[in-house]
């Protein structure tokens, strides 16, 4: 380029045609200032019949089958339903099944289907569609494979029966069908096709309130009403949008400013939500998000040399203190949690509190008889400690973390990466002392929490899988009865051994679930009833 | 004539030289970002929260992550070769309709905030040098200090908290009004009111940059003995600085402006991240995020086209600006 003659130039004296030409140039700019300057168009107002959803993230595909990302779960069930849909206490409810039933001993599950429902595409929706798409997701769901893990075969005897043999019991089986666990999908488009690359995924049809309309890539998605759902006369409004805002702060400005309507799983940051409380036209619920409960956890890796000794991690435990960690770092909006079964699944939760309770001198006794004294001056030795980056909270709790191990003289480092190389340095590498990370417990605690406590489940390369190399005879029993124990009473007693059992045992410190929000404006109706929220398929959903 | 010309040959020159360089860019980026940690099976686990051993060897196959590092880049370079920025197995869908959506509208902010920093620098500028050391240029130093050192996104937020929040005159993100089937001028008007914080946003600190430079180069211009002659004959003030100071003070201030175009579209991942833009640069940085580097690679490739045919431009414009240029 010219770009050192140009340098030069300008200490020359030009010919009369070149500076003409510059004056027009700057001429020129200078009115395209004054142009767009005085410009103030009006600014569209909200649609009495449309809704807008707002995302942090673009969904990379919108069907969830192969990935499972929240993001595709959020837009998913409006479009593809499933078979049932639940209430806030996790009680099934009629979708695309209308009634069903399990055998006395747990091996056969019959499901009725709704009749008369048509697919987006016109074609009748039966009973193969279904037993194809359990079939597929029993292959390819990252879950999927776990859930349907028993399910022998499946019978159906005619267009609208589904009948699911099974090996052993599934108890958690009937809370797994929700939309976005299970989601029901058409068997003529995706028969013989690799599922993942199926063209479905980026412009699904389903039997949902809400076809498909346009998904404008890293900008918007679309979805219009179906005037043809079985659920007539809903769904009540007339068109979907769903806005990716990455940026926190851009979030919460398009809540105050009715931009968005709703957003789901706390869509905007935790220091903003005591401002948007006080807003007359936003409103706060922790209603509408019992299907996934997670937990904050602190993993130790067993096989560090100084994690490996129990009074190292019961000092550890006794250092930190889970209310400043509500307080501060969730701004209150947490539940204190000592067992990995959030207390949002009520039924399973021990809500008894860890043995090892916050006691800073007891801890630094612990410290001193496993021979670890104070050398130079007040540390007594050194560790990296690894977060989770998914969540913005992660980052804060490892700092509190490291402040309260500086007390009693573990000198602790943060070290930052993105989730990709943290997922990798986790549970292919192991290259960490101890992390932290969070756990969703899905529904059931054979699904969600089981994986991470179970010695066959220490799978190198296997994200969220048996982490800390934990490995407990008794645990895997307990654990293992659990997954196909047919009686609820003897289930909840299985599943509280375990936990009193790692509380003591403490592989994991459990600290704290999140309280999950969905924000909305006023004029949005009935967008919490339901167990999924904002994340089901919104037929009931009005604007007033 | 001669114009045409010099563009053809400059044409002709930045080819020969951007082909390997483009090569170049192609196989270090790629051999770069190999060694970051973690793939895009760790992501799609880490994002969905779950995983079986089966589902990342699913995943792997389908990115072709399950071949030799060496077969991987044989295979992308055979489909540029083929022009063909690849396939993104994350998205599903081809790397090319995934830039394409997002071109225009970084094209667009793009040239917005070129434009505006360029036209409003050089304003300052000349403002700045014509009221020299008097109020006027120190009110107006001390904004362009603002511009210059406050952060683009932070200016952009409170520009949001004004015009959007408090006033309510301008929207606070995203690129058009969704789903409005606006025509004509209110089509004009809907693109253009989402434009201006964003644009702005991106111009700020290189409105500071061109005013400083315009300010000096005039300053400096000014000494210059023909300006003396100018004075001498008895021009008025005002032509002196319009015609023969600010003329011969904007060769500089474009060489930089061409030289600053790859840091616009830089600067614009944070801007378009605050103002929900769908650009480019946001693209590039998911990509990096998820390791889908076949997109990530074809932002890659795009980028340092545009800033080749902008560097053409530049180059071109120099030459109308000043002919003495393309005598060399």
């Amino acid at each position: 380029m010219t770009i050192s003659t140009a340098f030069h130039a300008p200490t020359m004296a030009p010919s009369k045609r070149g500076k003409w030409r510059m004056t027009v140039a700057a001429i020129a700019l200078a009115c395209a200032t004054l142009f767009v300057a005085p410009f103030a168009p009006a600014y569209a107002a909200q649609d009495a019949k449309t809704l807008t959803m707002v995302l942090t993230t673009e969904p990379p595909t919108l069907v969830p089958i192969t990935n499972v990302a929240t993001s595709i779960l959020s837009v998913s069930a409006k479009v593809t339903e499933g078979l049932l849909e639940y209430d806030n206490d996790l009680n099934p409810h009629p979708l695309l099944a209308t009634s069903w039933n399990k055998s006395a001993d747990g091996l056969t599950y019959t499901f009725k289907l709704r009749e008369g429902v048509k697919w987006h595409d016109g074609k009748p929706f039966t009973s193969a569609d279904v037993a194809f798409s359990i079939n597929l997701l029993k292959k390819v769901h990252p879950r999927g494979r776990a859930t349907f893990a028993n399910v022998s075969s499946i019978d159906t005897p005619d267009k609208y029966t589904v009948i699911l043999h099974l090996a052993k019991p599934a108890p958690y089986l009937l809370k797994a069908l929700a939309s976005t666990e299970t989601p029901i999908v058409p068997k003529h488009i995706y028969e013989g096709t690799d599922p993942a690359s199926n063209p479905n995924g980026n412009a699904p049809i389903g039997t949902g309130p809400f076809k498909f309309k346009e998904w404008s890539r890293g900008n918007y998605i679309v979805l219009v009403r179906n005037d043809d759902y079985w659920g007539k006369p809903d769904p009540k409004v007339d068109k979907l949008i769903i806005k990716f805002i990455p940026d926190a702060a851009a979030r919460s400005i398009a809540f105050e400013t009715g931009a968005v309507d709703f957003g789901y799983r706390t869509p905007v940051a935790l220091s903003d939500v005591a401002r948007l409380k006080q807003s007359p036209k936003l409103k706060v619920d922790t209603k509408g998000a019992s299907y996934s409960y997670n937990v904050t956890r602190l993993e130790f890796n067993l096989d560090n040399k100084y994690f490996k000794d129990h009074r190292v991690r019961e000092a550890v435990a006794r250092a930190i203190n889970r209310e400043i960690i509500v307080k501060t770092i969730h701004y209150g909006l947490a539940t204190i949690t000592y067992s990995p079964i959030a207390p949002g699944l009520k039924e399973f939760n021990d809500p008894t509190p860890s043995p090892y309770t916050y006691n800073p001198k007891a801890a630094a006794k612990l410290l001193d008889e496993a021979g670890y004294k104070p050398t130079n001056g007040r540390i007594r030795f050194n560790v990296t400690l690894d977060y989770n980056p998914i969540t913005t909270e992660g980052r804060r709790l490892a700092e509190y973390i490291r402040a309260a191990l500086r007390q009693i003289g573990i000198g602790v480092e943060l070290r930052s990466q993105d989730i990709s190389a943290f997922v990798k340095r986790i549970y292919t590498d192991r290259d960490f002392d101890f992390t932290v990370n969070g756990a969703s417990d899905l529904f059931d605690p054979t699904v969600g929490v089981q994986r991470l406590y179970l010695s066959t489940n220490f799978k190198k390369g296997v994200p969220f899988s048996n982490s800390t190399h934990y490995s407990n005879p008794e645990v895997d029993k307990l654990l293992n009865d659990a997954a196909t124990e047919n009686d609820p009473k003897t289930r909840v007693e299985d599943f509280r051994k375990f936990q009193q059992i790692v509380g003591k045992d403490i592989p994991d410190l459990n600290l704290v679930s999140p309280t999950f929000l969905t924000l909305y404006n006023v004029r949005v109706h009935n967008l919490t009833d339901t167990a999924d929220g904002a994340e089901g398929n919104l037929a009931k959903v009005s604007i007033k | 004539m001669r114009l045409v010309s010099r563009t053809g040959r400059t044409v002709v020159r930045t080819l020969i030289q951007a082909v390997p360089t483009v090569i170049g860019i192609v196989v270090l980026n790629f051999l770069l970002l190999k060694l970051v940690p973690g793939d895009a099976a760790d992501v799609i686990a880490g994002e969905s929260g779950s995983a079986t051993a089966q589902s990342m060897a699913a995943i792997r196959h389908r990115f072709g992550l399950d071949q030799p590092i060496i077969v991987q880049l044989g295979n992308y370079l055979y489909h540029l070769a083929h022009f063909s920025l690849g396939y993104s197995p994350r998205y599903n869908t081809s790397v090319a309709s995934l830039i394409m959506a997002r071109l225009p509208f970084t094209l667009l902010l793009m040239f917005s905030a070129f434009v505006l920093s360029l036209a409003i620098g050089i304003f300052f500028g000349a403002m700045m040098s014509f009221f020299a050391r008097r109020w006027p240029d120190r009110l107006m130093s001390v904004l362009v200090l603002i511009f210059y050192s406050a952060p683009g996104f932070w200016l952009g937020l409170m520009a949001i908290v004004l015009f959007s929040v408090k006033l309510g005159w301008l929207p606070s993100s995203g690129a058009s009004t969704i789903g409005a089937n606006y025509h004509g001028w209110q089509f004009l008007a809907d693109h253009l009111s989402h434009l201006i914080l964003p644009s702005f946003s991106l111009a700020f600190f290189f409105i500071a940059v061109y005013a400083r430079l315009t300010r000096s180069a005039m300053l400096e211009v000014e000494r210059q003995d023909f300006i003396r002659t100018a004075q001498a004959k008895g021009l008025r003030d005002w032509t002196i600085q319009t015609k023969h100071v600010l003329g011969n003070a904007l060769i500089p201030v474009t060489t930089m402006a061409g030289l600053n175009l790859g840091h616009l579209l830089g600067g614009a991942i944070v801007v378009e991240t605050v103002f929900g833009w769908p650009g480019m640069g946001r693209l590039a940085l998911d990509a990096v995020m998820s390791r889908d580097f076949n997109v990530l690679l074809g932002v890659l490739l795009l980028s340092s086209f545009v800033v080749i045919v902008v560097n053409v431009i530049v180059d071109l414009l120099h030459a109308w600006l000043d002919p003495r240029i393309e005598a060399e």
